[in-house]
């Protein structure tokens, strides 16, 4: 940073006077002190700023964001970055369920792991997982890539459409329609560059690819068991 | 002494019985079955609940006597002016008349539909809804006020059309099927429809049941407070549920913080979904409203968090019933696709041809609509004038209102939103139970006694 943030205290503001001041910023950086595992804080953000949460946030943080990037410095509850469209949210250690839930775009890192649920109904959001994900991550997955450097839990990719998973380590199992795909040239060079703007310095061909096998795109009763 | 009967039970020289269909495998039973077994696959249509249900038409309202003197028509003043939205939003929503249309979305509709039904309620100083799949210009354009609606999928989502809403909705349930996800299937998912919602274009479309980032009276309280401060606390937000418990879904709905709920039976219409959903799960709006309002009393919230009540409103009659049973207002969606030409007898020809007849159709989410409604092929959707069928609808609004002027002056109400479960009485034991009011000629209110 090349200016001096702007500390915003909560443990003297109420939420929506942090919240206020951030949404009617249009550049610069700032600090929310204290924020205690506050709700909502930081979302509906829509300028280029930057934001260091100093500690945990609580349900929504950096909600529906839009060009702002967004540092949680603790761990940050259910729906952090939920439905984002640009910008960057980062969780420097662990975020509960619905990570990124329905993002349209833009980047979020987590470096510790994500709950269950990270990255459901994603339409074009980028997901990168340092640690592990919960189960049924990834479930209806619509555009966007989720890459998880630790373990999966269950049913990873359930009913996916068209948005991509790598996975370095262990997939505990498939969700129904989400099958292995094969991992060449193309995918390793949009995994690397992923990995890259999240700031990790691990090989793409340790990954393997996960994605839609299609077979649930049209409605037969010949796929009942798998609904 | 006549002959012993044929032994034989020749039908030339033996009475018969005329043949009997069962009741219980009626005609529509009967195709039903040979439907699924010839397709594997069960029956999707659109609308609500088709069957005989208690409703509205069980209620009477008794009028002006000796003891309540009613309004001059035309020279005394009959208000139908509501406020939405006065609990926790900074800038409410104001309608000239209690009359809503339902959300529907741009998808299920076409874009002309989508565009009369703004220019309808507009003129009459009321508000549309959008649905699953976003808000589309047109629609935004269009409608002076415009509810947008969060629903579990999502689609098209966005803070940008959040905040140039005039109300937000929350999207629990509906009455056509509460705990159902939507479907729209793949001859509607153009590449419009496909690129607003973020999917391949042509295949099946399955919207989730369940919100992906909350469950429960809890987290939609901390959701409900993400919205608002996305939103500067400006807009009313409403929570919709389907009828199913109304009396705990309103108590948590207010709970979670809303300004607004709306409260959708079973006759409420869907786009698409499974016959069985649509016919065996949830209660008639009848059943729910008083239970609704109950919760509201018992809160002190009744006339503070506005209801809205929906599934099966037809008539000015049905909007005076609703609101003296204790609703702020109604909204409509069947009714008025029908006002902009949903089933015109006028294209029966048509409706033959895709086997069916006009007042009957409900293959919506086939996309084939010859009114040009349900369909997103062009050359069908551009049948609707958007002009004109706004004029129908605000024509149809227009009627609804002086209707329900006429009743509530007859009760001696200067106001629509005066009237009162005292005013009505019911026709049926199963309606007097339901609303809460007297059978007619009776002091006997079924289940009060409890």
């Amino acid at each position: 940073m090349t200016t001096k943030p702007i500390d915003l205290d909560s443990a003297f503001l109420s939420l929506r006077e942090v919240n206020a001041a951030l949404q009617a910023a249009t550049s610069g950086a700032f600090r929310v002190l204290n924020p205690g595992g506050e709700h909502a804080l930081a979302c509906g953000l829509d300028a280029a700023i930057e934001v260091t949460i100093d500690g945990h946030a609580g349900y929504y943080c950096g909600g529906m964001n839009k060009h702002a990037s967004i540092t949680v410095s603790g761990n940050a509850g259910t729906g952090c970055a939920e439905n984002i469209m640009s910008g960057a949210v980062r969780v420097r250690g662990d975020v509960s369920q619905s990570l990124a839930a329905t993002g349209h775009g833009g980047l979020v890192v987590v470096e510790g792991s994500a709950s269950a649920r990270a990255g459901i109904s994603m339409k074009g959001v980028d997901i990168v997982v340092g640690g592990d994900v919960g189960h049924m991550s990834a479930f209806m997955a619509q555009a966007g890539h989720l890459v998880v450097l630790g373990d999966a839990g269950t049913d990873l990719g359930d009913s996916i459409y068209e948005a991509e998973i790598f996975v370095r380590g262990a997939v505990a199992s498939l969700g129904a329609d989400c099958e292995e795909k094969p991992l060449d040239e193309e995918h390793k060079a949009v995994l690397d560059l992923l990995l890259q703007r999240a700031g990790f310095n691990v090989d793409p061909a340790a990954f393997r690819r996960y994605g839609s096998a299609r077979r649930l795109y049209h409605f037969s009763v010949d796929h009942m068991g798998e609904y | 002494m006549s002959e012993p009967a044929d032994r034989n039970n020749n039908p030339q020289s033996t009475p018969q019985t005329i043949p009997r269909k069962s009741a219980t495998f009626d005609d529509y039973t009967l195709s039903e079955i040979r439907r699924a077994a010839a397709t594997g696959i069960y029956d999707i249509r659109g609308g609500g609940a088709k069957r005989r249900l208690p409703h509205f038409d069980d209620l009477l309202f008794l009028g002006a006597s000796m003891s309540r003197y009613p309004l001059e028509g035309y020279r005394e003043r009959c208000d139908t002016a509501v406020v939405l939205g006065s609990r926790f939003a900074s800038k409410p929503i104001e309608l000239r008349i209690p009359i809503t249309i339902a959300g529907m979305s741009f998808g299920s509709l076409s874009a002309q539909a989508k565009e009369a039904l703004g220019r309808g309620a507009s003129a009459m100083g009321t508000s549309t809804t959008t649905g699953d799949g976003g808000m589309t210009e047109e629609e935004r354009a269009h409608s002076d006020k415009l509810v947008y609606q969060v629903l579990p999928s999502r689609y098209g989502m966005n803070p940008d059309d959040l905040r140039r809403a005039d109300a937000i909705e929350v999207v629990v349930g509906q009455g056509a099927k509460p705990g159902g996800g939507g479907m729209l299937l793949g001859q509607k998912i153009n590449a419009r429809v496909a690129s607003m919602r973020t999917l391949p274009e042509g295949i099946d479309q399955r919207s989730a049941c369940r919100h992906p980032d909350w469950t429960g009276p809890d987290d939609l309280a901390i959701k409900i407070l993400e919205l608002r401060e996305i939103t500067a606390w400006e807009k009313p937000i409403y929570v919709k549920i389907g009828a199913a418990r109304p009396y705990y879904d309103t108590a948590l709905s207010v709970k979670a913080g809303a300004d607004v709920v709306v409260v959708d039976g079973m006759q409420g219409g869907t786009a698409a979904t499974q016959d069985v959903f649509i016919e065996h799960v949830g209660i008639p709006t009848l059943a729910a409203v008083r239970e609704a309002v109950r919760a509201l009393q018992e809160l002190d919230m009744h006339r503070k968090v506005q209801l809205i009540v929906s599934g099966g409103i037809r008539s000015g009659a049905d909007v005076a019933k609703a609101l003296a049973l204790g609703a702020d207002a109604v909204s409509i969606g069947t009714a008025a696709l029908v006002a902009i030409g949903d089933n015109d007898p006028a294209l029966e020809e048509e409706y033959r041809k895709l086997g069916t007849t006009a007042g009957a159709y409900d293959d919506w989410h086939e996309g084939n609509d010859p009114a040009g409604i349900t369909t997103q092929r062009p050359e069908l959707a551009q049948r609707l004038d958007p002009v004109q069928g706004g004029r129908r609808l605000a024509n149809y609004l227009a009627v609804m209102t002086m209707e329900l002027q006429t009743l509530a002056r007859a009760n001696g109400k200067s106001n629509v939103l005066n009237l009162e479960p005292e005013d009505l009485v019911a026709l049926t034991v199963e309606a007097a139970a339901m609303a809460g009011v007297p059978l007619a000629g009776t002091r006997w209110i079924p289940g009060s006694e409890a």
